[in-house]
């Protein structure tokens, strides 16, 4: 187990009232990783009071499902303030492990940035 | 080119794995991850291709994942043991854990209505998905997952 400090593993910039949030890890695994990665996100809400959450999949290669399941959790939080999650810029290997978890349907997930952007 | 599947655990083999190993890890997700960065390592040298890697390590980790964490309780005390083979034409890997097993038909299915917003349950769903076979032990502590290889892939298995 790591006992160094949490880097940060988010990239988080605003446009307009978005934010839109880049992954600095390339592979979003390992139960401890997805659970300070998991922190932020929500930290983004709870703390910062943020309501338009953008997730930019662009840098991820790789996923497993205790990710999905923190997606899941930060999509509830949001609603339960009455905010919204967009993701967008997911690559085919990994849309295709929300499409057989059929979780595709279930977030609101955009081609590119451009569009995610007027999706809120 | 097509690819029968049938009986692929149980055909007589004559041909020796280009890499085998047998390896017994703590409940421990560093150890678990020096594992699967050795196959990812050993699948690329022999140009398995990237979406059969790619299904691989997904399989890999969803079912190290539930063996340390489901299995073994996260006690670290507790061993995993993995054995893996690498053929020309697929890759078996067995996983157990030192656990007491469990039902995989108790699982619910994760893709109904009622479950979609459960944080967890889809491992196995994914394992199943992405592997050519996947079966368990009578006990339910030891999955042994096979992958067939796709040579020039045209999309899904």
């Amino acid at each position: 187990m790591s006992s160094q400090p949490r880097r940060r593993r988010l990239e988080v910039e605003q446009i307009g009232d978005v934010t839109v949030v880049n992954f600095i890890d390339r592979k979003i695994l390992d139960e401890q990783n997805i659970q300070v990665i998991g922190d932020q996100l929500f930290s983004l809400v709870d703390q910062d009071g943020l309501r338009k959450l953008l997730l930019n999949f662009g840098n991820v290669e790789y996923l497993s499902s205790a990710a999905l399941g923190k997606l899941i959790t930060l999509n509830k939080k949001l609603q339960g303030v009455g905010g919204r999650l967009v993701l967008c810029n997911i690559d085919p290997q990994i849309y295709e492990v929300f499409e057989i978890t059929r979780l595709d349907k279930f977030f609101n997930i955009q081609k590119e940035e451009q569009a995610a952007l007027q999706a809120f | 080119m097509p690819i029968t599947v049938a009986n692929t655990m149980n055909s007589p083999r004559d041909v020796r794995p280009t890499v085998a190993a047998d390896l017994t890890i703590p409940s421990d997700a560093a150890e678990a991850r020096r594992i699967q960065d050795e196959i990812e390592q050993h699948l690329h040298a022999r140009h398995v291709s990237e979406h059969d890697i790619f299904s691989i390590k997904l399989a890999l980790e969803e079912a190290l994942v539930n063996a340390i964490k489901h299995g073994n309780q996260m006690d670290r005390a507790k061993k995993v043991h993995i054995s893996y083979q690498l053929f020309a034409d697929r890759f078996d890997v067995q996983i157990a854990d030192d656990g007491g097993g469990f039902d995989p038909n108790d699982v619910p299915d994760p893709t109904a209505f009622e479950n979609l917003e459960r944080p967890c349950g889809r491992g196995l769903m994914l394992m199943r998905h992405y592997m050519t076979e996947v079966v368990f032990n009578q006990r339910g502590n030891r999955v042994s997952m096979s992958k067939v290889f796709h040579s020039g892939g045209n999309g899904k298995k």
